[in-house]
């Protein structure tokens, strides 16, 4: 579904990715964690060129994200993305936020768009919220509108970026839930997480990076009980 | 003091004549201001950097020369520009639509800059092209916080447009005038030019007030 070969990415000298290679399959739930400068953000926004790689390349079901001839344009409509901070459209209702993308670059029709946005509304829980504007929701309503937003473009690849990180604590499980449940409908998914039970409870594989590398490639459990690497014993004492 | 309102009385309709001169002027260039503005915005923020040096280089031409001094270059200097003389109405709508859009695209550049940097992103990874995200996405929100800033552009317009009168169009200011010349008397003619422009100024302000809470519906 996903494959990375050797990815590498510089901000000016800075060398943030040294040569990643991995793979996520078809209905796979990847959990990316690690220290903050690590390169997980920057390795996952590579994936659909929000950051243009430095050297490498990227497969995303069989297209070459990192040929120049890919159309850039198609593979994002193919790849959700949910942020840490949420980026709905403040000027627009949540439906609208949810239809927009849908209507105006696929081609749908109002109906259609709005169909696909009510049975996405009711799958977060909150078909209630529909016509209202983004500042009237909490910070986990928010996210989980983000999430629907992102599913709306009936993406095959959904790539969250710290998704709970900017919420108020009570406010993690709901967005979490959502998730969960999109992982059982076998969204193949790649989130860079801090929450260590989710990513041990979900993720069928954890990545952990480090310095830009890829230091751990491992089903949770075995990443969680023995860490091969130092690097990765260091992370997880501190973590609890 | 001594004041005849009286005698003006006849002049009233004549003067009142220019207010359509004068919005004709202001509104057509306003347009045309904005329209120019927004291209000269966008390259100023392009990656392509000839653009950017482009429009620098045109806001910093008509931001440093006098508005009066343009509008009499392009009017007088028609027969050299366009090859024949243009109507001075003409000259005007022209002149204030080019200087306005220097001081209209430094307002918009300033708004894009300040629309956060993650609606570009959300944008761009649900794939929508440069284009629509610009026009649906960044624009919307750049626009409702320019709001005020760009309303004092068009009142400044508004009252600039007087400046006409050097070049003989007959807006309400020159009419004015002339009903001082012909009565010899201008301290009245011109209060009563004063008080059409306060009147148009506050009829802009209020309509920029209503469109202004329309844009924050949202928040």
């Amino acid at each position: 579904m996903i494959k990375v070969d050797d990815l590498h990415k510089n901000f000016g000298k800075l060398e943030v990715l040294k040569g990643i290679t991995t793979s996520i399959k078809e209905g796979e739930v990847v959990a990316i964690i690690g220290p903050s400068g690590s390169g997980k953000s920057t390795f996952l926004r590579c994936l659909n060129l929000l950051e243009i790689p430095t050297s490498g390349q990227i497969w995303i079901s069989d297209y070459k994200v990192t040929d120049k001839k890919t159309n850039i344009m198609k593979i994002r409509q193919n790849v959700g993305m949910v942020f840490q901070h949420f980026h709905l459209f403040p000027h627009k209702t949540v439906m609208e936020n949810l239809t927009y993308a849908p209507i105006k670059v696929k081609g749908l029709s109002k109906q259609e768009a709005e169909k696909i946005g009510m049975d996405l509304l009711d799958r977060v829980g909150l078909s209630d919220k529909a016509k209202e504007y983004p500042t009237r929701l909490s910070g986990g309503q928010k996210q989980r509108v983000a999430i629907a937003r992102a599913l709306a473009m009936q993406p095959s690849v959904m790539l969250f970026d710290e998704p709970t990180s900017a919420l108020d604590p009570e406010m993690v499980k709901e967005v979490l839930d959502v998730m969960k449940s999109l992982a059982h409908t076998g969204m193949t998914m790649a989130i860079v997480t801090h929450e260590m039970g989710f990513a041990r409870e979900v993720a069928d594989r954890v990545l952990f990076l480090d310095g830009g590398q890829l230091v751990e490639d491992a089903p949770p459990i075995e990443f969680f009980e023995n860490p091969k690497s130092q690097r990765a014993q260091d992370f997880l004492q501190k973590m609890l | 003091m001594n004041l005849d309102f009286g005698q003006f009385i006849p002049s009233i309709p004549y003067i009142l004549k220019g207010i359509k001169v004068t919005l004709q002027i202001v509104i057509l260039a306003g347009i045309l201001g904005f329209a120019l503005g927004i291209i000269l915005s966008f390259f100023k923020i392009s990656t392509v950097k000839v653009l950017g040096w482009l429009a620098d280089a045109y806001t910093s031409v008509f931001r440093g020369t006098p508005l009066v001094l343009q509008l009499m270059l392009i009017y007088y200097g028609s027969p050299q520009i366009f090859g024949y003389q243009i109507e001075p109405y003409t000259a005007a709508i022209l002149s204030f639509a080019m200087n306005s859009a220097a001081y209209i695209s430094e307002i918009i550049r300033a708004g894009i800059l300040a629309v956060d940097k993650g609606q570009k992103e959300a944008a761009m990874a649900l794939g929508v092209p440069y284009g629509k995200m610009m026009w649906d996405i960044i624009m919307p929100q750049a626009l409702k916080n320019i709001l005020p800033a760009l309303m004092n552009e068009f009142i400044t317009l508004t009252k600039e447009s007087a400046i006409v009168t050097t070049i003989g169009v007959t807006d309400v200011m020159r009419r004015s005038y002339q009903a001082g010349a012909d009565n010899f008397s201008f301290f009245e003619p011109l209060i009563i030019a004063g008080l059409i422009y306060y009147i148009m100024v506050m009829v802009l302000t209020i309509l920029g007030k209503a469109l202004e809470r329309r844009m924050r519906r949202s928040d």
